[in-house]
């Protein structure tokens, strides 16, 4: 049996995700900050993680976007195979969600219609679209606002299988190092390892919508998501880069096959406004 | 050491500035961020005129997302300077004094920096919201067809940032 879905609920669906996310942290990203500012040695670390609270607050309470960049729509979608999407084509539906959201929520546009050209398309679309076909007979649609202070920061290394585990250490920690101040810490590092160029990019991306309070079911992965999150607030980047113990919230890690001649890292950088919100149709 | 000043400044208001230092700024500074600073630099090249007078004055790196009905602004953080190092040692050896942005600086920016005496502070970055609340009058004063990069002039009072590098060159980060 297949499961009319109107397109229409899709467009809906996601002007009220992008408001939401752009002005409400998920509990997780909350939680973290707050147990950041608990265990945070340094006091400008600590007066730089309070003043991040307290933007938090104002945000909700007064419906001002947590950060000016808003950000680009990332939108993954999940579609179940025996869904049948009417009234209209689905790219055009998740972009008129965007625009809605964007123009109605005051929220930046910060889409430009050519990477040389560079002319601002004036109501943030096109969102980026990743369709995943599923069983089922569901929509689940994730959203993900995507700042470019540390999308600017975010890295793909090529490693070689010899370089193994220790090169993939090396890789992440790198990357967090170069990031520095410019990537508004703390930060959460989300990472792709396997697939081929462009798996190991969405991996990456992925990683970044799942919880900073859960860690992968694999226990190699888990040790190593434990053991970067440590290393990482071990450089003393710290809050705002100005110092301190608080540098990751957190290091999210998924893992795809690869080829036998492969070991590609995707090293994806999101600030601590690390917005995601999801909804099942 | 905590300091209140008011912008514009002169050379001498901000030679005791060091890195480290917080600073609390009241008066105009100037928005301008990646497509107005290549703006600026195109007129600067045509017949070297600039949207506002440069000299003393602070350019925050920063686009905002739109006021809702009735306020000021909306969220008002700073981006990353980084990208308007290429820009930047022509607009500092014009007179501009103070920048406020987030991140590292190019070896080229430390340079006209110190040979300037100016000051590079940065704001909170993903602290928009409340950095808002420190705005009190904006206005668009050129290149309106950039949108959210548009020049603004803002009224700032109390605006909360930190010296990352002093007129002598100390860094923080």
């Amino acid at each position: 049996m297949t499961r009319e879905v109107n397109v229409s609920e899709i467009t809906e669906a996601l002007a009220e995700m992008c408001i939401k996310a752009n002005h409400f942290l998920s509990d997780d990203m909350k939680a973290a900050l707050d147990k950041a500012a608990e265990k945070e040695s340094s006091s400008l670390g600590r007066d730089i993680l309070s003043q991040l609270q307290e933007n938090l607050d104002i945000a909700g309470k007064d419906m001002i976007p947590i950060c000016q960049d808003t950000g680009m729509a990332v939108v993954f979608l999940e579609i179940g195979q025996d869904v049948h999407l009417t009234g209209g084509n689905l790219e055009d539906a998740v972009n008129q969600g965007v625009r809605k959201g964007y123009t109605e929520g005051y929220l930046r546009k910060s889409v430009v219609n050519d990477p040389i050209i560079r002319e601002n398309t004036g109501d943030n679309t096109p969102a980026v679209i990743h369709e995943k076909i599923v069983p089922g007979d569901k929509v689940r649609i994730t959203l993900a606002p995507k700042g470019f202070g540390s999308e600017n920061m975010s890295r793909i290394f090529m490693l070689k299988p010899a370089q193994g585990i220790e090169g993939v250490k090396t890789a992440i920690l790198t990357a967090v190092k170069d990031a520095g101040p410019n990537a508004c810490p703390p930060v959460v590092v989300g990472v792709g390892i396997g697939g081929d160029f462009e798996k190991c990019a969405l991996l990456a991306k992925e990683a970044l919508t799942r919880s900073t309070d859960g860690h992968s079911p694999l226990k190699h992965i888990k040790e190593l998501e434990e053991e970067m999150l440590e290393r990482i607030n071990e450089t003393g980047i710290g809050p705002g880069g100005l110092g301190g113990h608080t540098t990751a919230l957190a290091v999210n890690i998924n893992t795809y096959p690869t080829h036998i001649a492969g070991l590609p890292v995707a090293v994806n950088i999101c600030c601590h406004v690390n917005r995601h919100v999801s909804l099942t149709i | 050491m905590e300091y209140r000043l008011n912008v514009p400044f002169s050379v001498d208001e901000i030679r005791d500035l060091k890195a480290g230092d917080k600073v609390f700024l009241s008066g105009t500074i100037y928005t301008a961020r990646d497509a107005a600073h290549k703006r600026m630099d195109e007129s600067l090249d045509k017949d070297g005129s600039l949207p506002f007078d440069i000299k003393g004055n602070v350019i925050y790196y920063m686009g905002p997302s739109p006021a809702r009905p009735g306020k000021v602004i909306g969220s008002a953080g700073p981006t990353t300077a980084s990208r308007m190092d290429k820009y930047t040692p022509r607009l500092l050896d014009l007179g501009l004094l103070g920048m406020i942005g987030k991140g590292k600086r190019s070896p080229e920016v430390h340079e006209a920096i110190v040979r300037n005496k100016a000051v590079y502070f940065a704001s909170i970055g993903g602290a928009g919201a409340l950095l808002s609340k420190c705005i009190k009058k904006s206005e668009v004063i050129a290149y309106d067809d950039l949108g959210t990069e548009a020049v603004r002039k803002l009224t700032v009072e109390d605006f909360p940032c930190i010296v990352v590098t002093d007129p002598e060159g100390n860094t923080l980060y």
